[in-house]
């Protein structure tokens, strides 16, 4: 099955793969941008109202927290298999099975964003008789910007690594190249690789920045790298 | 498995498996053992010997880390790199160098297991409370007792739940490991994916055998850290 002589010569390849074939490359890259786009913006559009709302209530913690444990047990082949056979071949089914995929982790940490903001700051901004929607408005959510996007990167390099799975249920993209070593050989296979890694790095750092800019200022050198979950998990 | 994929045959079979119905016990019951049945057992193989290699790896790891901690940034970084990696470019971003081999396929899920194992253990090793070990230092436990005494049994939940993670995880990631080698639940699901018309059964009990096969995992270590740890039973 591979005709190529296994050695670092293959990633030496790979790099001239990349710089013969900018054109094929990058227009792969697109359509793949293009499906983790759409379906980031489906599971956040679901996840991150869903998860603010129940964390605003304190409500259904175990299905919030749920969410994304099971999420991390579905295989995405067999979201993209069985909404296969519902949707056919094609751009919605892959979408729809990413979308699945990146909504655990939204919701999970959207919960616990709002749940655990701040008490005392909650109690006060009740005490100068806010409403519940300005306390979420203007208290919860700044508090829980962190979380909330901790989130949506997890959600989103999630998605961005994964969509090239959806090539096996033509689904265009990187993946193309991946799943399909007969006509690139193995030195293309690893250059796309590579694009997808290089891809859900830059995702993962974009989103980083713009969480930067959308922390409130108090919070910013303190709590920018929470890590999501550790409490709750363990319990 | 070896040979040439028997499934599905859409020329002999039942009216439903020729006419693809929503769900076929009959085929189900027919390839369960020279199809489903093997799968699901290389796939427990799979992910048995990802997670206990993993875990070997990342206790020492994390040990360390608690130790010295200078050490854990590093460490974590390297670990968020390599969950960028996607599942389907790691087994062949290995091929150069180990082949379409079973090795490929474990060295990138030891290595997804071991970024999942790492931070919950030094989590889990932290989260003991200062007075408990102001406590036991007072008691003239030395360092190493208080690891072994405090710190480690106070981690087990945390590490409990890294391990759920895990396990749950390689599950899922173990069945992209089909697009390298012929082996666990990916395969079958692969083929019938490959059909000219997706073949509905085999899809469907393939995905149910994977997700059932991750949640039997996840409930034995629930039941397994009611065991070792009975005081931490959830809110009662």
């Amino acid at each position: 099955m591979i005709a190529d002589t296994a050695s670092l010569h293959t990633f030496v390849q790979a790099f001239h793969f990349i710089a013969d074939n900018p054109g094929v490359l990058l227009s792969k890259t697109g359509d793949q941008l293009e499906l983790s786009g759409a379906a980031l913006g489906i599971a956040a559009g679901i996840a991150l109202p869903l998860g603010v709302i129940l964390g605003h209530f304190h409500r259904f913690s175990g299905l919030a927290i749920g969410a994304s444990i099971f999420g991390r047990g579905l295989p995405s082949l067999v979201l993209i298999g069985a909404f296969l056979t519902v949707l056919g071949i094609g751009f919605v089914n892959n979408m729809v099975a990413l979308a699945v995929l990146g909504t655990g982790p939204i919701l999970t940490t959207a919960y616990e964003a709002v749940d655990r903001a701040d008490g005392d700051a909650v109690e006060a901004a009740r005490g100068m008789g806010m409403t519940g929607a300005q306390i979420l408005r203007r208290i919860e959510l700044p508090l829980g910007v962190p979380l909330l996007f901790t989130g949506i990167r997890i959600s989103a390099v999630t998605i961005v690594a994964t969509a090239p799975i959806a090539a096996i249920a033509g689904g265009g993209g990187l993946g193309d190249i991946i799943v399909n070593q007969a006509s690139y050989r193995l030195s293309g296979v690893i250059a796309a690789s590579l694009c997808v890694m290089v891809l859900s790095a830059a995702v993962y750092s974009a989103l980083y920045a713009l969480q930067g800019t959308l922390t409130p200022r108090g919070l910013r050198r303190t709590t920018l790298d929470q890590a999501p979950l550790s409490r709750k998990e363990q319990q | 498995m070896g040979g040439k994929p028997v499934i599905p045959n859409f020329g002999k079979g039942s009216s439903c498996v020729t006419g693809d119905h929503f769900f076929c016990w009959d085929w189900v019951h027919q390839h369960w053992n020279d199809t489903l049945g093997p799968a699901l057992w290389q796939h427990v193989e799979l992910t048995a010997i990802a997670v206990a290699i993993g875990f070997a790896l990342a206790f020492p790891l994390a040990l360390l880390a608690h130790r010295f901690r200078p050490l854990e940034q590093p460490i974590g970084v390297v670990s968020a790199l390599v969950y960028t990696i996607p599942s389907l470019a790691a087994f062949q971003l290995l091929v150069p160098f180990t082949g379409i081999t079973w090795t490929t396929v474990e060295i990138a899920l030891v290595a997804y297991t071991l970024v999942i194992l790492f931070p919950n253990i030094v989590t889990g090793l932290r989260s003991a409370p200062e007075e408990v070990i102001e406590a036991a230092r007072g008691m003239g436990l030395t360092r190493r007792q208080v690891l072994t005494r405090v710190e480690l049994p106070l981690a087990v939940p945390a590490i409990i739940a890294g391990l759920r993670i895990a396990v749950v995880s390689t599950v899922a990631i173990g069945t992209i490991a089909a697009t390298l080698l012929p082996k666990g639940l990916g395969y079958p699901m692969l083929l019938a994916l490959k059909e000219p018309t997706p073949f509905k059964t085999e899809i469907y009990s393939t995905g149910i055998l994977a997700v059932a096969l991750a949640l039997a995992c996840d409930a034995a270590l629930v039941i397994l850290r009611r065991a070792l740890v009975p005081w931490a039973r959830r809110s009662a």
